[in-house]
């Protein structure tokens, strides 16, 4: 395991997209600049897209593991103030 | 404030835009805005205000749906002929999205009732018919420091221009409305419905904008378009330095009530 301090975490097995991107993005608007947060997502089409997107606001994306077959999880690390 | 599950579903596609978020949604949900007529410019701008859930939306308008608003007018009906418009189309908003609240004003504006009206809200949409009651919103919105988003409609041609304070305002443009019968009313000329629809949803995304402090305003730029030949334009406009309400020295300081015409009231 990678040594990083997690702030905030939030589960999004079963949610489909786009809900899974708004859901990661309304919690990074919650987080100050530089805080941590991790997201569990489903294999297929919301690991494809979420983080892409979530690069896109401008949030960095430290990690990207997978779990098990159907999850991954993911740190970003809360970037500027969109 | 927060925002629901519901509303998080129901707002998702403004949330996911990165100029929006779930910030500029919270914005739109406290926001207020008021719609002055609900007619060809009113009607789909209201629609599109409840759906993307702008808090407090008032609507005013005096006049009972009639079936040759119809073909223009979409937030009636064919069941609200002889309705009051107001009550129409606070039915349909509040069916579109129970999130808003819709203020329906059932009267005729006029130089004493108006400032009352307009007060309480962030953002005015003119959407009315006729040139003594857009010279009326226009000096209540300078005088009151509201911000407004001016439209006309005739036949295939729209034009728009958003008003703020300390830019040019609708008098900046035209000192005074035109001699009675030189402009002729929708209901003389005619109008391609859907060109309602194509100016009232720029107002509707002004008011947005505005609301949520995104991007540019049509301000000091008169939008302009022709929909016969599908061409869209924007003219530069100046604030002038001898407008009669919005400059250092206004010769306007109180609302005038224009004489109408019996023909824009029917």
């Amino acid at each position: 395991m990678e040594n990083i301090k997690v702030d905030q975490k939030i589960d999004l097995r079963g949610v489909s997209c786009p809900l899974n991107f708004v859901k990661t993005k309304l919690k990074l608007e919650e987080m100050q600049r530089g805080q941590v947060l991790e997201v569990i997502l489903d294999d297929g089409e919301a690991i494809q897209n979420v983080p892409r997107s979530i690069k896109e606001e401008g949030h960095k994306i430290l990690v990207v593991a997978r779990i098990d077959q159907k999850y991954f999880r993911v740190v970003i690390e809360r970037g500027e103030e969109s | 404030m927060g925002l629901s599950e519901e509303q998080i579903e129901r707002y998702s596609r403004h949330i996911i835009l990165k100029q929006v978020g779930g910030k500029g949604q919270e914005k739109l949900l406290a926001g207020k805005v008021l719609i002055i007529g609900a007619g060809g410019l009113g009607a789909p701008a209201a629609m599109y205000l409840a759906a993307a859930g702008v808090g407090t939306i008032g609507i005013v308008d005096f006049d009972k749906v009639d079936l040759t608003n119809l073909q223009r007018q979409i937030i009636h009906f064919t069941k609200d002929i002889n309705q009051e418009k107001v009550l129409s189309a606070k039915e349909k908003m509040e069916a579109i999205n129970p999130d808003v609240k819709v203020v329906a004003h059932q009267l005729m504006l006029n130089s004493t009732n108006i400032v009352d009206v307009i007060k309480d809200y962030d953002f005015v949409i003119d959407g009315t018919d006729n040139f003594p009651i857009k010279f009326l919103i226009n000096d209540a919105c300078v005088l009151q420091k509201k911000s407004f988003s001016h439209g006309g409609i005739l036949r295939f041609e729209g034009q728009t221009f958003t008003y703020t304070q300390g830019n040019a305002c609708y008098r900046c443009l035209f000192r005074e409305p035109p001699p009675k019968d030189a402009v002729p009313t929708c209901s003389q000329a005619g109008i391609l419905g859907a060109v309602a629809g194509m100016l009232g949803t720029v107002q509707a995304a002004e008011a947005l904008k505005y609301i949520i402090g995104i991007g540019d305003l049509l301000e000091n730029r008169l939008l302009i378009f022709n929909a016969l030949k599908m061409e869209y334009r924007s003219v530069k406009i100046k604030k002038s330095k001898n407008c009669p309400v919005c400059s250092d020295k206004p010769t306007i300081t109180k609302l005038i009530d224009y004489e109408q015409t019996a023909c824009d009231l029917k």
